[in-house]
């Protein structure tokens, strides 16, 4: 029984003239359809070159990846990533940016028609079809991460991959972002990685949460399972005792265990 | 008591009581419509950006009048060059002969010399610096060799030009050609090396094809330093083509300087080069116009 994503024995080592340097070692993990996987750790852990080499942006060094059976040696649409600085080609308007992934995936799929109205479904999915003539220069930073993310779900993506996609974010617009974000999840089912280094958002969202050790030669240090039934209301879960538990237990081997000692 | 002002005259006013012998005149404030608020914005900047190169142009001409009037001064005075190139000055567009036609015409063969000359220059440019920004080894390789090239004057480049054409025509549109090349395929360039890793991400995920690559990400990535090299180019190609149809003849406006040189025909040779400065300035401006328009959105970033 082969799963849907699997990271398989996964190494990534930077060469350098004669200097090799380790940054992930041996990582395996299993995603499960539908699954909502967070990765959290300190910067420079490899979290994001993780996210790459799903992404198939970069190579692993050794090991690869497999999703639905297939192997990943190049990006493609099946695997839409949305980017921590969005990202947007800034001199398209906010249709045009999704309607150039729309165009891309389905243009053989799907008439003229069909076409604009899967772009203009995405948006409305994103709560962005209000601003949907304006240029990227001409909106928040919250709502760039919206069209991002309506660029990435208008490819209907095997796995939706999140680059820290509300790390540039006010505490405000991020706590909006990831409501929607988790309605959406919600709704359409999507499995999805998500790299993170916030420790709230981790457990909010997923149902599972990798915790990385520290680089160089980064390993998964420990997976939690969060046990919170779906779907997640975030006021009621401050007062949570098993959100208070998770919280508690990925704060515990990010600051005691795998204390970032460069940055201390 | 709602009096209508519908003048839009600051001192709009009518008189007040009708009792009294002699008519009061009591000033009303102006009503600030949206129109006459804007019609005056609009006075105020067009006032605030002409007057004042206005005044400065009277100065300097009244100081080169001044100077000019002394005895034994080598120069004309402005007003000497009015009166004795009246005809050059008021109609640039007659034709008296086959080699006395006004400025306007000789502007415009030489605009049509510059126009065939940039256009090979923008297109060949364009593509050639496409090709080296993506290629690190031409990078490496013809970079060095561009920037010793494109110091070298244009006129230096006449010679050889003529020697390879034999004719004045084709010489003059290859010295066009060579002087505003260097810019166009340097900052191409540069442009193309400088797209941002995250649109090559997304041109990766999308899995754009080359071409579409080129023409969705790569041109419009690429069109703010495309554009500075598109008008560096035109400067220099102006600059080139006076001095080019110095030598080569012909009907252009650098020859028609040079004959004027030749038979003392000072006045005008002072028409022409206002004639010159002035095609320069609005040629610099329309590129720079078309490149507002084009990048639009791209350089906000």
């Amino acid at each position: 029984m082969t799963s849907y994503c699997k990271i398989d024995h996964v190494d990534k080592i930077y060469t350098r003239g004669s200097t090799e340097t380790c940054v992930l070692k041996d990582i395996t993990l299993d995603i499960e359809k539908g699954e909502y996987v967070s990765i959290i750790g300190h910067s420079g852990c490899g979290k994001s070159t993780l996210l790459n080499i799903v992404a198939g942006l970069t190579d692993a060094t050794t090991g690869g990846v497999i999703l639905e059976g297939k192997h990943v040696d190049e990006p493609g649409p099946d695997r839409a990533v949305v980017f921590q600085n969005h990202s947007l080609l800034p001199w398209l308007t906010v249709y045009d940016n999704v309607r150039l992934a729309v165009d891309k995936v389905f243009g053989g799929k799907k008439s003229r028609a069909e076409r604009d109205a899967w772009t203009l479904h995405n948006l409305n999915l994103t709560q962005m079809t209000h601003a949907k003539d304006k240029r990227p220069s001409e909106i928040s930073g919250g709502m760039k991460q919206r069209v991002g993310l309506a660029r990435a779900l208008a490819m209907e993506p095997k796995i939706l991959l999140l680059d820290e996609p509300f790390g540039a974010l006010d505490a405000l617009t991020r706590a909006h972002l990831q409501d929607t974000v988790m309605g959406l999840h919600q709704k359409l089912g999507n499995t999805v990685m998500m790299i993170t280094h916030d420790v709230d958002e981790a457990v909010l969202l997923s149902d599972r949460i990798i915790m990385m050790t520290n680089g160089p030669a980064a390993q998964i240090g420990e997976v939690l399972t969060v046990p919170i039934a779906r779907p997640r209301k975030r006021l009621e879960l401050v007062t949570d005792p098993a959100f208070l538990k998770c919280r508690q237990r990925v704060l515990e081997f990010l600051y005691e265990r795998h204390r970032f000692v460069e940055a201390a | 008591m709602n009096m209508p002002v519908a003048k839009s005259d600051i001192s709009a006013s009518i008189p007040s009581a009708p009792t009294s012998a002699v008519a009061k005149i009591v000033p009303l404030p102006l009503r600030q419509t949206a129109m006459n608020t804007r019609l005056r914005a609009t006075f105020v900047k067009v006032v605030s950006a002409v007057l004042p190169p206005l005044i400065m142009t009277i100065l300097l001409l009244t100081a080169w009048q001044l100077l000019c009037m002394r005895p034994g001064a080598t120069l004309p005075t402005p007003t000497k060059i009015w009166t004795e190139a009246y005809d050059l000055i008021v109609d640039p567009f007659f034709v008296a002969g086959p080699q006395d036609i006004g400025l306007g015409w000789r502007v415009l063969v030489s605009l049509q010399r510059v126009a065939i000359g940039y256009g090979l220059a923008a297109v060949f440019g364009i593509a050639l610096g496409t090709l080296i920004g993506q290629s690190v080894w031409a990078m490496r390789g013809l970079d060095p060799i561009f920037q010793v090239l494109r110091t070298i004057s244009p006129l230096a480049w006449l010679p050889i030009s003529l020697a390879a054409f034999r004719d004045s025509q084709p010489s003059a549109i290859f010295v066009i050609f060579i002087t505003s090349v260097w810019p166009i395929i340097i900052n191409t360039a540069v442009g193309i090396r400088n797209i941002p890793q995250d649109y090559r991400n997304v041109a990766a995920v999308l899995r754009l094809n080359h071409f579409e690559f080129f023409w969705k990400i790569m041109i419009p990535s690429a069109a703010p330093y495309i554009f500075t090299g598109l008008r560096i180019g035109i400067g220099l190609s102006w600059l080139a083509i006076v001095a080019a149809e110095m030598l080569t003849g012909g009907v252009g406006i650098g020859f028609f300087i040079w004959d004027a040189w030749n038979s003392s025909r000072l006045p005008d040779i002072f028409i022409a080069l206002a004639y010159i400065g002035i095609v320069g300035f609005v040629l610099d401006r329309i590129v720079a116009g078309v490149a507002s328009i084009v990048t639009r959105g791209t350089s906000a970033n």
